[in-house]
């Protein structure tokens, strides 16, 4: 959703270019002193000293981030190893998020194919129906997968009773539901944006491709393919950015042996561990990867946007 | 089929993914919908229909617990929602009819930094703020990180609604004498009321929907819907959930629907 509404600026008027900074100052002031003070002083709580059950000490450290990659043994005099077990947590995550849109990416695409070539008339209500569930509460969303899956949920009781399986399937607490639980979550994230490039292709090239005797499934990938490659390229990132960090579905769907970015994090504030220094160093690592996730894809939505433009 | 070939746009399968996209989409919602109506005390076995699981959410022992999260949600997503969509009505005036400005592209990074933060970051850094500057953590520090993250979601609908108004309504007013103030309070703002309204919605779903940020910035023993929720399904699900959460998803999808089709109505002809 925020890709299709981004930017604009097309219809940009100067009607009320003198009140412009009182126009914009409250947007300015409140999202500068509960969005951007509070990074920065994430930022500088990740190299301060732990107190013990939650909060600093104002002392400059760097045990947050040595304690995320590196491994000095019980008393923290051993020489220093690599730390695997963060690493291996964020590599889950990505791998996780990966796997989410993907999933997402195989349903998504032909979805937003076929409502792109409906009806002008029919298309808006496809894409509501799409996206209805998206705003209904994302931890009811959640539970109610959960519900769903269940060993002795309705699904597994449906699938015994047209005699498919004959014992329960165990989806819960795997991989494969967490992968299924992002995918539900972020979906409409995938089909918006490959909706909206499909809706702006110009089938007459499909149509030449074909009249060239290129095969339908020829034409589909490399003539549709590449001119809505942006599209396609934007809804994974739309779906693997919130992915990554997401804490509902893994901390429902996933159990204890499937932990991921998101539950470490919220394990530091809100658990046991009560590290503060180390959560704001892990969310400060997590960030990161975003914004150079979306770094990247600026550019490459940049470079496509000036080669179309040719 | 030789027919069927040369329809270029259709491909064999497309139509049965998108009826399986919604089937996945729905079925996890009718299905609690319905096991909300379900008169066994457990979840597995189905006995009738009953309303047994509405009445206990209104008179069983976790009522009390629920109306005050029920209250407590409200009326934060109603401040929320209406502060949010005041600041981002007048920041998309700014931006849509403020002209070419150097800070633009900054104004419009900082109006969407908190959908491109990851929830859980904002939740931390909200958190750590708070703690930082002193501010003891209750109500008002889940209604301020409530008013930040709602900013963007009030101001996508009203700049979108704003850039297809054009500005000869506002022109013809200024022409005939009509300060600016009165051309933005009689013209803009009336035109621009599709909009403004399918934006407060959006930011009240958003309000009420949060569990992330506000399980990290709400004090201790103070809860909102859904944590309340959180913290009953951590002890496993419930039918009394159930029956809540399928009256909290009627509300989400109510305000979605009204907000869809006032964002459809064309008021500028």
């Amino acid at each position: 959703m925020a890709a299709g509404a981004a930017s604009g600026g097309s219809a940009t008027t100067d009607t009320y270019k003198e009140a412009r900074t009182w126009l914009l100052l409250p947007a300015w002031v409140t999202l500068a002193i509960l969005v951007l003070a509070p990074v920065i002083m994430m930022l500088i709580y990740s190299f301060l000293t732990k107190e013990f059950r939650g909060g600093v000490i104002w002392e400059f450290s760097l045990a947050a981030y040595d304690q995320f990659f590196f491994d000095r043994g019980l008393f923290g005099d051993e020489p220093p190893k690599i730390e695997w077990t963060y690493i291996t947590i964020f590599w889950r995550s990505i791998w996780q998020a990966g796997a989410a849109t993907l999933l997402s990416l195989v349903i998504g695409f032909p979805t937003a194919y076929f409502i792109a070539t409906r009806s002008e008339n029919m298309r808006p209500v496809w894409v509501f129906l799409i996206t209805i569930p998206y705003w209904v509460n994302l931890l009811i969303r959640t539970v109610s997968m959960k519900f769903l899956l269940r060993d002795q949920g309705p699904l597994n009781d449906f699938l015994m009773s047209i005699g498919l399986i004959d014992s329960p399937l165990h989806i819960v607490n795997t991989n494969f539901a967490v992968q299924l639980g992002l995918f539900y979550s972020y979906l409409p994230f995938m089909v918006l944006p490959i909706y909206a490039a499909v809706e702006r292709y110009n089938f007459a090239l499909s149509e030449a491709a074909a009249d060239l005797y290129a095969s339908k499934w020829t034409t589909l990938r490399r003539v549709l393919l590449p001119a809505i490659k942006p599209g396609v390229f934007a809804g994974c990132i739309l779906v693997f950015v919130p992915s990554m960090g997401s804490f509902l579905a893994p901390d429902l769907l996933g159990g204890a042996k499937n932990f991921m970015i998101g539950s470490l994090i919220e394990e530091q504030f809100k658990g046991n561990a009560g590290n503060w220094p180390f959560g704001a160093a892990a969310s400060m690592i997590l960030l990161t990867m975003v914004l150079i996730i979306l770094m990247f894809s600026a550019r490459q939505q940049a470079k496509a946007d000036k080669a179309g433009a040719e | 089929m030789a027919s069927k070939q040369f329809d270029i746009k259709t491909y064999t399968g497309f139509k049965g993914i998108t009826l399986l996209c919604l089937v996945i989409l729905y079925a996890p919602l009718v299905v609690v919908t319905i096991y909300s109506f379900n008169a066994s005390q457990s979840l597995t076995n189905w006995e009738g229909v009953s309303l047994r699981w509405y009445a206990d959410v209104f008179t069983g022992p976790e009522s009390a617990k629920f109306k005050t999260a029920a209250k407590n949600s409200f009326v934060i997503a109603i401040i929320a929602a209406t502060t949010a969509t005041t600041i981002a009505t007048l920041a998309a005036t700014g931006m849509v009819r403020g002209g070419k400005f150097r800070f633009r592209t900054v104004s419009f990074g900082l109006i969407s930094l908190p959908l491109m933060v990851p929830e859980i970051v904002l939740a931390v850094a909200t958190l750590i703020f708070f703690n930082s500057i002193g501010f003891e953590r209750g109500l008002l520090t889940i209604l301020l990180a409530h008013i930040a993250f709602c900013i963007p979601f009030a101001y996508l609908p009203i700049s979108a609604r704003m850039q297809g108004i054009e500005d000869s309504y506002e022109q013809a007013a200024l022409d005939l004498y009509a300060t600016k103030r009165q051309a933005f309070t009689k013209i803009l703002l009336p035109l621009m009321m599709p909009g403004i309204i399918s934006g407060f919605l959006l930011a009240f779903i958003v309000s009420l929907d949060d569990f992330i940020i506000t399980n990290f910035v709400k004090g201790a023993g103070v809860e909102t819907l859904p944590t309340a929720i959180f913290g009953s399904v951590k002890q496993g699900i419930k039918p009394n959930i159930m029956a809540i959460s399928t009256m909290l998803l009627s509300v989400s999808i109510i305000m979605v629907t009204i907000s869809y089709f006032v964002s459809k109505s064309d008021n500028t002809k």
